[in-house]
């Protein structure tokens, strides 16, 4: 009888890091051990697959027998042969370990477009990727398309960048098929610095050569004949993925001279991040491929009259690309339909925090935040109530509960004092403070400032220094009315996007949640039990069995206490670490 | 150390590279940037000195101080933070003795860094210790890597 089994290891970096590798390298051994060819004569391989977004329940490891696909969930090497010998060799799924419900729920409710090979194909093997229809939009760009015909393809599918300012592709891509030039770039930005953002990451190793076939499209579409990919240097796996992507390109005549046996030629390189956050910027971006500090420059020309050294260069972000083959093959009208009527298609969102499921989800735009979180992400984890929603990262703001119904999209995240952004989406619940976070990302935006303008540079440290005394208890009457005219005006006058957007976080956290700022100011309390200086931990005798777990954990010494009786804490050695909290099984020490 | 400077002058030449490329070879070869290999290349080229500097101080991947033999990176995401980073990193300071405002212990062999988000927010919060990707970290968990680390 023969038999075709598949078996898939999910290998991204949340795969890799919760034993992927291991996994995967057991499942080989035991095909080899088991000489299963000449046993069951089926055709069985294991292969490894990118990011399928669901990270919270990994390692996932998908068996397909006969095409009929079982999902199971947080599998360990020692799970491995159990699962081959009960699965695979006798064809009973091992139902104790499956995936369940839900891992459907949370995939049903997506749209998978530029995701639909994630989690499915070998990233590392260029054939896997033309199985499933990969590259023939390029090549029917490159041989059979006129520039000015996918230039309007591309305008009418409503493709906006999905960077996170939204502009529209089209209309990039016709400006830069406009200016003549003798030499001309295309420059994809994977410099996905936001923290709680990883969709990018996720599409380079779990899909690179979708990036670089929309590249190749951009390329073809702008007549340009370089290109670049900037890659973060905090994204080791997927530098080493897209590497081997362009090297089997080349192998293949894809990318190099006369791509597809035509007269076009388009040369891709990478160019690898040295870590810092404002390189995300345009223009600082190309500064630092030249190899200068990256540092923006006042927007005088757009980039695609006056780019990379100076050259006409047309920049999109990763995402961006990656919705391109699909654009080609499918028409513009297809994906227009996904979306709402100023913006096409999908976004995928980057879903984390105190959410039950984590992990990556791709929805069509004009979905509701609620949808997002509750029917794909399952609710708040641990039963906790909902506080806030974080999306754009550091340039984006917190939504409260009382807006949850907003549509997701580029105009009504806006409207309520957040942005779109990259598309990260951090989730808040009730033991989350809210001035911390604020303070978080202004810590963040105050850091990774290049100092090039007033406002931004001294702006930020001022308001920074505001929020650590609000935070340390030493709050003054006036200093949200500072915070304020602060913030507002260093969105005024900053130059670049890092610099008008740092005071968001501030400015959404005050819009909605004034009341904990005036307990920090007036009460010297924090709501939330978090700002250290605040809180005190102590011990509540009745409920103390005198067990010792606490003074065993405690890095400070501070516990004093004998067996069996109530213990206590000396508050003058206490650091406030929260180790004696966490350790604690008869929830005996109160934190306030 | 002037025979690992020509080869990354070498590599520089062939592949039309840049400051930026000098500097992160120069930084994987000698776990930081030394003064003198910076003054080498500044001559070789005719670059300014200065020049390097600035670049080498402006991105976080360039260290201009000796590293500790085993590097421990706390990720500072959003998604991290909300779960309990900050805890981690003020918890390993004081496990290891490292003063404030510093990094690296005094007898070179551990560092402990931030990082910005390494995009593994799935399994937040995420430590690396040389190079490998921990998830769902805790200070246990963490107190036992290092007692392993130290023992080996």
């Amino acid at each position: 009888m023969e038999k075709n089994i598949i078996i898939k290891v999910c290998m991204g970096t949340g795969g890799v890091a919760s034993g992927g590798e291991e996994v995967l390298a057991k499942f080989r051994e035991m095909i080899t051990e088991s000489n299963l060819n000449a046993k069951i004569s089926s055709n069985c391989h294991a292969q490894k697959v990118g990011c399928r977004g669901f990270c919270s329940k990994d390692v996932l490891v998908d068996v397909i027998v006969d095409d009929v696909k079982t999902t199971y969930k947080h599998i360990k090497p020692d799970m491995v042969e159990r699962i081959f010998n009960e699965h695979v060799i006798n064809g009973v799924p091992v139902n104790e370990w499956l995936a369940g419900p839900e891992y459907n729920n949370f995939h049903d409710k997506q749209t998978k477009v530029v995701l639909s090979h994630c989690g499915d194909i070998d990233p590392e093997d260029i054939d896997s990727y033309i199985a499933v229809g990969g590259y023939n939009a390029a090549k029917k760009a490159v041989l059979e398309m006129a520039p000015e015909e996918i230039v309007n393809i591309i305008k009418n599918s409503n493709l906006r960048g999905r960077g996170g300012a939204g502009f529209p592709t089209g209309l990039k891509w016709e400006l830069g098929l406009r200016i003549k030039s003798d030499v001309k770039y295309v420059i994809c930005n994977g410099d996905e610095g936001d923290p709680g953002a990883f969709m990018d990451r996720s599409v380079m190793e779990g899909d690179p050569h979708s990036v670089i076939e929309g590249m190749i499209i951009c390329a073809k579409a702008t007549q340009s004949n370089s290109g670049y990919i900037y890659v973060r240097a905090e994204y080791p796996l997927a530098v080493k993925r897209l590497q081997m992507a362009i090297e089997q390109c080349l192998m293949k005549n894809f990318l190099g001279n006369n791509i597809f046996g035509s007269d076009f030629s388009f040369d891709l390189k990478i160019f690898q991040g040295a870590g810092a956050f404002v390189c995300g910027e345009a223009t600082a971006l190309m500064r630092s491929i030249e190899g200068k500090r990256g540092m923006p420059s006042p927007k005088l020309w757009r980039s695609a009259e006056r780019g990379l050294w100076d050259k006409p260069t047309v920049l999109n972000n990763v995402e961006t690309f990656a919705n391109v083959p699909k654009i080609i093959l499918n028409g513009a009208n297809w994906y227009r339909k996904l979306g709402t009527e100023r913006s096409g298609g999908t976004k995928v969102f980057s879903l984390s925090g105190k959410v039950r499921n984590t992990g990556l989800v791709e929805v069509p735009l004009g979905i509701s935040l609620r949808e997002i979180i509750y029917d794909i992400g399952g609710g708040i984890e641990g039963g906790k109530n909902f506080k806030a929603v974080q999306t754009g990262g550091p340039s984006g703001g917190c939504i409260p509960a009382e807006l949850l119904d907003t549509e997701v999209d580029y105009e009504s995240l806006a409207r309520a004092g957040s942005i779109m952004g990259s598309g990260g989406m951090v989730v808040l619940d009730e033991n989350t403070c809210m001035v911390n976070t604020a303070k978080f990302f202004l810590e963040f935006t105050q850091a990774e400032s290049c100092g090039k303008c007033t406002p931004c540079r001294i702006g930020t440290k001022r308001m920074l220094e505001i929020l650590e005394r609000i935070t340390s208890g030493k709050g003054k009457d006036g200093d949200i009315e500072l915070l304020e005219e602060l913030g507002n005006h260093i969105r005024a006058t900053s130059l670049c996007g890092l610099g008008m957007t740092a005071a968001n976080p501030v400015l959404s956290t005050l819009k909605y949640f004034r009341d904990e700022y005036i307990a920090h100011i007036k009460e010297k309390r924090c709501p939330a039990a978090v700002c250290r200086d605040l809180i005190t931990f102590t011990i509540i005798e009745e409920l103390c069995k005198g067990c010792g777990s606490c003074k065993r954990v405690c890095p400070a010494d501070a516990i004093r206490g004998t067996r069996k009786s109530p213990h206590r804490i000396d508050k003058e050695l206490c650091i406030k670490c929260g180790s004696c909290f966490d350790a604690c099984k008869f929830k005996a020490i109160l934190k306030v | 150390m002037e025979e690992t400077l020509k080869k990354i002058l070498k590599t520089y030449h062939e592949n039309s590279g840049n400051i930026i490329t000098i500097l992160q070879d120069i930084e994987k070869n000698f776990g930081h940037i030394p003064e003198e290999a910076v003054n080498w290349f500044a001559k070789k080229l005719d670059i300014p000195a200065s020049r390097f500097y600035g670049v080498a101080t402006f991105y976080s991947q360039f260290h201009l101080k000796p590293r500790g033999k085993n590097i421990i990176t706390v990720c500072r995401g959003t998604a991290c933070h909300v779960k309990g980073s900050e805890r981690l990193i003020n918890r390993l300071c004081l496990e290891l003795d490292i003063p404030e405002g510093e990094e690296t212990t005094s007898d070179l062999k551990f560092t402990v860094e931030k990082v910005n988000c390494i995009g593994a927010c799935g399994i937040a919060p995420v430590t690396l210790i040389n190079n490998t990707v921990h998830g769902r970290m805790t200070i246990d968990k963490l107190i036992k890597e290092i007692k392993k680390i130290k023992s080996e």
